[in-house]
């Protein structure tokens, strides 16, 4: 299974989603410059987090304008696994392949901190390795987290399980109904704040992200063979 | 030539937190008449442009496109001509 990771001026979690995979899955990864347009040799894609330009604008607003993304969006239509992490998971709002729309979180605080997820929904790609309403440890490191959506959005996610995680306790950011990630109706495309990548060993706090990184795997294999 | 000047702002059903926080510190040093603070942006934008109504149409769509976005913010412009 290939794994692209997007970079972008102003990326900084690019190298820890390629030791992420490298890590856990002994599979190819491979750093992809944002003006290269082509990504249809990849199986799945990471956009990692950072402040893709500067967070100029509004966060991943102007990433979603670099070459790569016709890539990435062609490859979420032709229904390959498409992950944002942080930054990702905001460009991914802004260029509409997830609703809603991220804000400043409501406390203006950069939060970085270990947080305890709720795991709402196994059903997915991402998280076919986790148990149902599993509580897992994943850090969470940003100012805009504040997930934001209308009503009629908010209950089309929740009829469809578009819900993938929750904070668990105290809402670090404000989000609404206190979401950390979501996924689209296809769930091939998920995106979340809090950061898999930086808990995929004991040493880190936590090993909790493993088990993301491992359901893409199983369901690329199931799905789309070991070719 | 014409210059945009635009105005986004997040939606009155949205919370602004910044304006939340400045009005705190309003209140802090004794303007308790301070009801309420929105921060937004002011953007200006030169087009090179004869014609009043299309240079009007390409700064509609630059905000509806790029400098808002509509899930959160909405936005005005005024227009003016300038050598």
């Amino acid at each position: 299974m290939r794994f692209a990771v997007p970079v972008f001026p102003g990326s900084n979690c690019d190298l820890d989603c390629v030791h992420a995979i490298e890590d856990v899955l002994q599979e190819p990864v491979e750093p992809v410059w944002h003006q290269e347009e082509d990504v249809s040799r990849f199986d799945a894609i990471i956009l990692p987090g950072g402040f893709s330009y500067g967070d100029y604008l509004r966060t991943g607003a102007l990433a979603r304008f670099s070459p790569v993304m016709k890539g990435v969006k062609q490859a979420a239509e032709s229904g390959k696994l498409v992950i944002g992490i942080c930054n990702g998971f905001q460009i991914l709002l802004e260029m509409g392949l997830l609703p809603g729309a991220m804000l400043t979180n409501d406390h203006l605080q950069f939060r970085c901190e270990m947080q305890t997820l709720i795991v709402e929904n196994v059903e997915t790609p991402f998280t076919c390795k986790y148990a149902p309403g599993e509580a897992i440890r994943i850090p969470i490191a940003h100012m805009s987290g504040n997930y934001f959506c209308d009503p009629s959005t908010l209950a089309e996610l929740k009829q469809n399980g578009q819900i993938v995680f929750r904070y668990a306790g105290d809402n670090p950011n404000g989000s609404i109904e206190k979401i950390a990630g979501i996924c689209n109706r296809k769930r091939n495309v998920l995106g979340m704040m809090p950061h898999p990548e930086r808990a995929i060993a004991d040493w880190m706090g936590s090993e909790d992200g493993k088990k993301l990184f491992q359901s893409m795997f199983a369901y690329w294999k199931e799905n789309c063979g070991a070719a | 030539m014409y210059k945009a000047t635009i105005f986004v702002t997040l939606k009155e059903s949205v919370l602004d937190p910044q304006g939340v926080a400045v009005k705190g510190s309003l209140h802090s040093l004794g303007y308790a008449e301070v009801k309420d603070v929105r921060i937004g942006k002011r953007i200006e934008v030169l087009i090179e442009s004869d014609n009043r109504r299309k240079a009007e149409q390409q700064v509609r769509e630059i905000c509806e496109k790029v400098l808002s976005n509509p899930v959160i913010e909405q936005f005005r412009f005024e227009l003016e001509e300038v050598a």
